[in-house]
């Protein structure tokens, strides 16, 4: 696969509802990244933002055919390539 | 305490395996579904978590085989005391429990990628180890099929296919269990990188007390428990993991290193052993999530099923707590009270007043907590709990909790003691003690009879705004106080004694499930046996102590007043009845003087006879009527002039001086105090003290016009009221705060495993409700 033209960076907190990208690194406080890794948002995961809570946080994120909510603070966390 | 070895009397082996698998695996109806409902539940001494032990069925003779479910977790990393109870138990690390000699490790078959992350965990426990492929119907329906056979030879393991609703796979799980028991622990098949296995070895050495697991999760666990454990093991222990993690640092390994191991062998396996559809398609789940999490239907739904949650825990448990209080415990009473063998002394006070009254105050709370829990364990079952907690997550993040929170407080406004058994979903500690904490401020049913009688009494029935009633106001800010105080308190604790890393909302939304009703009755009879078995001892003690104090001393005759009214009363009767026989022998006289007189006079005497009889009749009837009223007055003094003497009544004399500056005497100090069982009990006690029959109660205008009627009986105050609008509503709000219910304490110090916690809450909502009353004094005797 040879993009056009280079993957949007960015992270997971910015993806809008349907916005898909491939993880590339997982940051944050270790207890938190520990934890966000074990569920499987770990780098060359695909995930995909399904929707937002009412009041626009937390966030339904689906990874490898489950679906999965957090934070959107802990989301920022996760960096990205933007996948079309 | 139970041992591994051969349990000499009967000549049976005897031994453990531990069951684990991730949340929503289905892994409490495979253990039911493998004991057969003998699972026994616990709690571990010091921490939050149930401990379960059921017996395998159908293993061979002479073998016993005790299954040890752990809570669901999705790591072995573990970050507090009690996610740690699960490793200590695999490590054997535990006096209550003996180590196991397998593990059954639960999977959701329709997601082993994941799932399988805490196998291999579990691998390296050095134990046998056996995987159930639970949900395989699940994983069926989408095409997903699995080579069980290969996937356990790859981890050296046996695979179960199984569904644990139908009890497909039991019995080859069963097998399996029982063959893995004798097997050596298969070698882990993770390749780590060379510089963690150094840096093992050289933490092997500073730290020779630790199992290998033990060390490999303090190294990885930054700040988790297992490095506290490292800590307090050897002063070594902070250098040595430093210099290990340095060790990680240098070789270019961070925070990803334990997941990209596991997932880096998980990816091919999983690839080679399962095949699923290229593009999975929308399922049920979706469509209907759709609409449950929408941003407006979903927040409608939430509200519409809260609702009716919080309508059946108030409505259909009514009828049940009726019908146990007065039908049951009632009328037992009654009849115990009655019986002639035990004479009216101490005896028979102790069982009516002590211990029945205690029994009625745990029964009492049964409908509640069953018609709760089995709620909750439908809307868990069927998975919607997740999304509740995810649509109110931000609102509760504003007082520093999660959406986790949002059921149990809700549940609390019912009644406080099924919603803190509900926290046991909470997964972080913190979390979940401060959620504890707060939730008796919630104001809950046990209220409404305070709030009820006094705004009955002192809140006039006027509208305000010629529209809104001003006692339904008043009603309804008693419930705002308790809402806009555990505000601060929440924020308070979350920033000092329950302070911490923000635990992340990490929480995963399982498909939606038909819940299973063996599941959903199983829960409502645990909850329900446990509840009676463990908290209710200790709220029949505290019964039976506030009834020795309110019965000792003993008065020397309590009902002496009241006799002597009964005989004043019965010596102005019988003047009375002289002269009643003095008037129905003038009148026979006259009837018959009349009955040898012409027709038409003989019938006007016979009828102003008959008109006499029923007057006769009629004023024997109101005197009896009176004297009875009088026997029981007579008898409810009785039981006054016995408080007022009694302990309560001097502890209500002695703390006068603290309530005074709320304006109440010492009768309400002591109702206040007799009240620490239950709060409703404030009500009978304050019937009793001001002598009325304690069965009146809330509906009684007398009890009001008594309230309204009491009087200083002596200080600077002496002859004015005790109650005006100030007090009373201080009374409220007292009450809508403090900590008065035993039976909430002793929940609290079950489900945290310290009294200390239980203590806290008692100290601190005792004081916000005394500040809570006091401003509230201040305030209306400022206005009006």
């Amino acid at each position: 696969m040879s993009p056009a033209f280079p993957p949007l960076s960015c992270t997971l907190a910015e993806l809008p509802v349907g916005g898909r990208g491939r993880i590339t690194r997982v940051e944050g406080a270790p207890a938190v990244a520990q934890r966000l890794l074990e569920m499987g948002l770990a780098p060359g995961t695909d995930v995909e933002v399904v929707r937002f809570a009412p009041l626009g946080d937390p966030m339904e994120v689906r990874l490898w055919g489950y679906l999965l909510t957090l934070r959107k603070g802990d989301a920022r966390g996760i960096a990205l390539e933007r996948l079309t | 305490m139970s041992s591994p070895v051969p349990a000499a009397a009967t000549g049976r082996l005897e031994r453990w395996v531990a069951v684990l698998g991730n949340p929503n695996v289905g892994k409490s109806t495979l253990f039911n579904a493998l004991t057969g409902g003998t699972a026994r539940t616990g709690n571990y001494p010091g921490v939050t978590v149930e401990r379960t032990v059921g017996t395998l069925r159908g293993t061979p003779e002479g073998l016993v085989v005790r299954l040890i479910d752990l809570p669901g977790t999705y790591s072995l990393a573990a970050r507090s005391p009690d996610e740690m109870v699960a490793v200590d138990v695999l490590l054997g690390r535990r006096a209550d429990t003996p180590r196991p000699a397998a593990v059954l490790v639960v999977l959701d078959a329709t997601n082993l990628q994941r799932k399988l992350y805490l196998a291999t965990q579990v691998l390296e426990v050095g134990l046998p180890v056996v995987l159930a492929l639970n949900l395989s119907d699940d994983a069926r329906k989408r095409a997903i099929t699995i080579d069980a056979a290969a996937l356990g030879a790859a981890l050296g393991v046996r695979a179960v296919p199984t569904v644990a609703h139908r009890g497909e796979g039991t019995v080859e799980l069963t097998r399996e269990i029982v063959a893995a028991l004798d097997r050596p622990a298969p070698p882990t098949p993770l390749s780590w990188p060379p510089a963690l296995l150094a840096a093992e070895a050289d933490l092997a050495a500073a730290l020779p007390a630790l199992t290998p697991l033990e060390r490999r999760r303090a190294l990885l666990d930054v700040g988790g428990e297992a490095e506290a454990r490292a800590h307090a093991a050897a002063p070594v222990a902070r250098g040595a993991l430093e210099a290990a993690r340095e060790r990680l640092r240098a070789a270019g390994h961070g925070p990803g290193l334990e997941a990209g191991v596991r997932y880096g062998f998980l990816a091919p396996l999983v690839t080679r052993c399962v095949t699923k559809p290229a593009v999975a398609p929308p399922t049920h789940s979706d469509r209907i999530d759709a609409w449950l999490t929408h941003p407006l239907f979903g927040t409608l739904g939430l509200v519409a099923i809260m609702t009716l949650l919080f309508m059946a825990m108030f409505a259909w448990a009514e009828p049940l707590m009726v019908l146990i209080e007065e039908g049951l415990i009632g009328s037992f009473s009654t009849w115990v009270a009655g019986l002639e063998v035990l004479g009216d002394g101490l005896l028979k006070s102790l069982l009516v007043e002590g211990i029945l009254a205690g029994v009625g105050g745990v029964l009492v709370f049964l409908p509640q907590i069953v018609i709760l829990f089995g709620l909750l364990a439908l809307l868990e079952g069927c998975g919607y709990m997740a999304r509740a907690a995810f649509l109110m997550d931000r609102l509760l993040r504003g007082v520093g909790l999660s959406g986790r929170s949002f059921i149990p407080m809700l549940s609390s406004f019912a009644c406080a003691i099924p919603g803190i058994m509900a926290t046991r979903t909470i997964e972080s500690r913190r979390d979940r003690i401060a959620t504890i904490l707060v939730a008796p401020l919630m104001s809950c049913s046990a209220r409404i009879p305070v709030y009820l009688i006094l705004i009955g009494a002192f809140v006039p029935a006027a509208t305000v705004l010629g529209l809104l009633p001003l006692q339904g106001l008043v009603f309804a800010a008693m419930y705002f106080v308790g809402i806009l105080v555990a505000i601060p308190v929440a924020f308070l604790l979350k920033r000092t004694l329950l302070k911490g890393d923000t635990p992340s909302f990490l929480v995963e939304l399982p498909p939606y499930r038909f819940p299973r009703a063996r599941v959903v009755a199983s829960a409502m009879w645990r909850n329900g046996r446990e509840f009676v078995v463990r908290a209710g001892t200790l709220i029949l003690a505290t019964s039976i102590v506030v009834w020795a104090l309110g019965t000792f001393p003993r008065h020397p005759d309590p009902g002496a007043e009241g006799r002597a009214e009964v005989a004043r009363f019965d010596t102005a009767q019988a003047r009375a009845a002289e002269l009643r026989a003095i008037e129905r022998a003038a009148q026979e006289q006259a009837r018959a003087l009349g009955a040898s007189q012409p027709p038409a006079v003989r019938e006007a005497v016979e009828e102003a006879f008959a008109r006499f009889e029923a007057a006769e009749r009629e004023q024997a009837a109101s005197v009896a009527a009176a004297r009875t009223e009088l026997l029981e007055a007579a008898a409810v003094h009785a039981v006054g002039a016995q408080q007022r003497q009694s302990y309560l009544g001097r502890m209500g004399h002695f703390v006068e001086p603290v309530f005074a500056p709320l304006g109440w005497d010492w009768k309400v100090s002591m109702a206040v105090i007799a009240s620490f069982p239950a709060r409703e009990v404030v009500v009978s006690t304050l019937a009793v003290i001001y002598d009325l029959d304690a069965g009146t109660e809330a509906e009684s205008e007398t009890l009001r016009q008594r309230l309204k009627d009491a009087r200083w009986e002596a200080g600077p105050r002496a002859g004015s009221p005790v109650f005006d609008l100030a007090s009373a509503l201080a009374l409220m709000v007292f009450f809508a705060l403090c900590a008065q219910c035993a039976s909430t304490l002793v929940v609290i110090r079950r489900e945290t495993g310290r009294w200390a916690w239980a203590g806290f809450t008692f100290v601190y909502m005792t004081a916000l409700a005394w500040l809570g009353a006091w401003i509230t004094v201040l305030i209306v005797r400022a206005v009006t």
